[in-house]
């Protein structure tokens, strides 16, 4: 990482030649984007198909031989650690931050594109590792997408050996990705903004990526320091977390170690990692809100003060994932102080897309359909965390389904619906076609409401008090018959919402080849993306003259002016009209 | 503060002013990825740090006897830290031979102290009663170890400039290069001194 920071060679803009430079070692950002997107789609879809035989045993226990108590532990692992890091993380900040930061703040690429490229096929390698713990002896690890030890390393828990080591490597490989990528991101968006472009006229997407991208810099070494200190555990027999313990009748040659060590050091990455996701979600969401409601964001400078913010905040709040684990009361009571806190900032972002929507000129586009959902299931999400955050709240409910209800509804789903609202915003832009319409609205409709009907149950049965993590319940005096019926109808749901999401991808495709034709600028917006002189934009973005920016990047419906838009390439000199600023903020 | 102030601006007042230069733009951008790969790279030793002290606290730490030549290495570390100030001021004054010469110096003193630091891992390894899994060692071989890989990630870059300067570049052209890496190299400097007295007051 070190070496190629520093003597990556100057920017140099040359054409690339031949098919393979042009597309598999590409170093246009624009590529390398859809590369990580294709990637990161790839092995969600595996991490989909094992939420259905997650779900399969739930609902239907024991009528499938081939799920056991211990492929399910590996599935539910698989399936979490997938979602999270090689899907959420990588499409968000490897995919739409590379493929927007450069266009959005007028530069022609990244400032080091070969270590751009480089950092997609290191990620790619990460993914192959991981995927490679499937066919390995033992199988995938079962330890749960925490991986806590120490029964992540002990026999019993399936994958202990091989499993473990290619997922701690994997996430290795992943955060020198991750890193090679952001030290990009940010040394980007610091540098290459265009003449004009000042921070403050920057789109919040860019806001949220650059501040995101930060978080993950500091925050991805906490992952690497427990990662590696867990390898060192498992391979060499240190006893970094590993405390002494009898393992299978035997003593074994651990002693001393600090298993809630481990917990500290992952939830100081795993906290930060939430908003690592949420904040491009954030601000990818505020930009199509604006656009599709043609108005401008409501409270900008907040939004800004709001992500800086919650980035700042969300290195003191990690321990609110280990109440259960025990702790002094006086420690608690500070975690979820500060957890109350962060949910400020987080609700003045909402109720500014909400006054966002007031009074706009909405065009309820498949974007803005999503758009609009993200908002409903974002403030579930939301206001159960408000619950789980108090100590005393969390603690019964802590293992049960409630907070798979809750960090499904608001770290899952939502930044799902607004990556799904980003590709149908800016497909037009990256492919030159529109996405089918009527695809798009089935897709919505189905995802949303079908995502309601799996989640929105969950939070019933964690009051019932089922535990989750578990293969099966056997009987209790606690959980009534019914619960079961429940989870059948919750399994049928997931089925159907994972069938549409094919839909989606058949949507890809299919509008690929036979989409309608988007032109430069379809939604009519303001930012430098839509303005480029081809599109999809041709190698260097602009053309000749890099664009010059004269204004921020809402300005739509402004009184006078003779559109309802105007880019930020276009000087006050050309449209001298400007939002009533008596009665904005 | 001008990020407060930057924070404060109300961009969308309507501005007919010309559109300003980044202030950022003439600068290198790799000077500005370096300040931020030294911001994770602290992240990386202050968590280590946090772990060990976490760690020590525990009951079955025993203490490591300190090992005397770790003072001859944290000399000869200084040394190199300040032979790449010496290159990259003659770099500055484009002294063609005096920065190959500093440059080549810094590079050996690098290696002088990884191999003692290979030597101070043989006395451990070779002291009876101290196993690799005991907590204090395997900490020691893993702080010590850390270093000594971002050390090499360094010289790495080094041997490039070096390539470069031997095969008859200017010293202009490799100023900037011989600039970062002294940055990198005060910075692990600094961070082997927190390391060394912490090792040493524990």
């Amino acid at each position: 990482m070190v070496a190629v920071a520093i003597a990556d060679q100057e920017q140099v803009l040359h054409e690339p030649q031949s098919f393979i430079s042009r597309y598999i070692w590409s170093q246009d950002h624009k590529v390398i984007a859809i590369q990580y997107a294709i990637t990161a789609i790839a092995v969600g879809l595996v991490a989909l198909v094992l939420s259905w035989l997650i779900r399969l045993q739930i609902g239907f226990p024991n009528a499938f031989d081939f799920i056991d108590p211990a492929s399910y532990y590996q599935f539910v692992t698989m399936h979490g650690m997938i979602m999270v890091i090689y899907l959420l993380t990588a499409l968000l900040l490897g995919g739409f931050g590379n493929y927007l930061i450069p266009l959005m703040i007028g530069a022609r690429d990244m400032v080091f594109p070969y270590m751009n490229m480089l950092s997609y096929w290191v990620y790619l390698l990460a993914v192959l590792v991981l995927m490679a713990s499937f066919f390995v002896p033992g199988g995938p690890t079962g330890a749960g997408w925490t991986l806590y030890p120490p029964q992540a390393i002990l026999q019993g828990t399936p994958g202990a050996t091989w499993g473990i080591i290619l997922m701690l490597l994997s996430l290795v490989i992943f955060i020198v990705a991750f890193t090679m990528g952001g030290l990009n991101y940010v040394t980007t968006v610091l540098q290459a903004r265009t003449r004009g472009m000042t921070l403050m006229r920057m789109p919040l997407s860019v806001w949220g990526l650059f501040v995101a991208t930060i978080l993950g810099l500091l925050a991805f070494p906490a992952l690497l320091v427990s990662g590696v200190m867990m390898l060192l555990d498992q391979v060499i027999g240190t006893s970094f977390f590993m405390p002494a313990i009898v393992d299978m009748g035997e003593q074994s040659t651990y002693s001393g170690g600090s298993p809630i060590l481990f917990q500290h050091l992952f939830w100081f990455f795993g906290h930060p990692e939430v908003y690592i996701v949420a904040l491009p979600a954030f601000g990818i969401v505020s930009d199509i809100l604006s656009t599709h409601a043609r108005k401008n964001i409501f409270g900008y400078r907040m939004m800004i003060w709001a992500i800086v913010i919650i980035g700042g905040m969300s290195f003191i709040v990690w321990a609110h994932h280990m109440y259960v684990s025990g702790m002094n009361p006086y420690f608690g009571f500070f975690f979820a102080t500060t957890t109350l806190i962060i949910a400020v900032p987080t609700a003045i972002k909402v109720y500014n897309w909400v006054l966002t929507l007031w009074q706009g000129n909405i065009r309820l586009t498949v974007p803005m359909l999503f758009a609009i959902g993200f908002i409903f299931t974002f403030v579930n999400g939301g206001l159960t965390g408000l619950f789980l955050g108090n100590v005393t709240v969390d603690l019964p409910l802590s293992d049960t389904y409630f907070v798979v209800a809750h960090f499904h509804m608001v770290m899952g789903v939502s930044p799902i619906l607004v990556i799904f609202a980003a590709i149908y915003h800016w497909y037009p832009k990256i492919t030159g076609r529109m996405l089918d319409d009527t695809m798009g609205k089935i897709h919505f409709w189905t995802t949303f409401l079908g995502t309601y009907a799996i989640y929105f149950p969950m939070h019933y049965l964690g009051f019932l008090g089922v535990p989750r993590r578990y293969f099966a319940f056997g009987v209790t005096g606690f959980i009534p018959e019914s619960a079961q019926m429940l989870n059948a109808t919750i399994t049928i749901a997931a089925l159907f919402v994972g069938v549409f999401q094919f839909l989606f991808l058949f949507n890809l495709v299919w509008s690929l080849f036979k989409g309608k034709q988007a032109g430069s600028n379809p939604w009519e917006a303001t930012t430098l993306e839509w303005q480029t002189p081809q599109t999809p934009p041709a190698h260097g973005n602009w053309g000749p003259e890099l664009p010059e920016v004269h204004r921020w990047a809402y300005d739509y419906s402004v009184p006078g002016a003779p559109r309802d838009f105007i880019p930020q390439t276009v000087p006050f000199s050309e449209t001298p009209f400007q939002i009533d600023t008596e009665h904005e903020s | 503060m001008s990020i407060l102030s930057t924070l404060m601006t109300m961009p969308w007042i309507a501005s007919a002013e010309p559109p300003a230069e980044n202030p950022l733009a003439s600068t290198s951008p790799k000077k500005v990825a370096l300040v931020v790969f030294l911001g994770v790279v602290s992240s990386v030793f202050f968590l280590f740090i946090a772990a060990y002290l976490i760690r020590m606290n525990y009951g079955d730490w025993r203490p490591l006897r300190d090992s005397q030549i770790l003072w001859l290495n944290t000399l000869v570390l200084v040394a190199s830290s300040f032979a790449f100030q010496r290159a990259r001021n003659a770099a500055g004054k484009e002294q063609r031979q005096s920065t190959t010469r500093y440059l080549l110096l810094a590079g050996f003193l690098t290696l002088v102290f990884l191999s003692g630091q290979l030597w101070v891992w043989q006395q451990i390894n070779s002291d009876g009663n101290r196993i690799l899994t005991d907590p204090a060692s395997a900490f020691f071989y893993l702080l010590t170890g850390v270093h000594g890989l971002h050390l090499l990630g360094g010289l790495y870059v080094w041997l490039r400039t070096v390539i470069r300067i031997l095969s008859g570049y200017s010293a202009m052209t490799v100023r900037l290069s011989v600039e970062l890496c002294s940055v990198y190299w005060h910075y692990l400097l600094l961070v082997w001194l927190l390391l060394f007295g912490l090792l040493l007051a524990t």
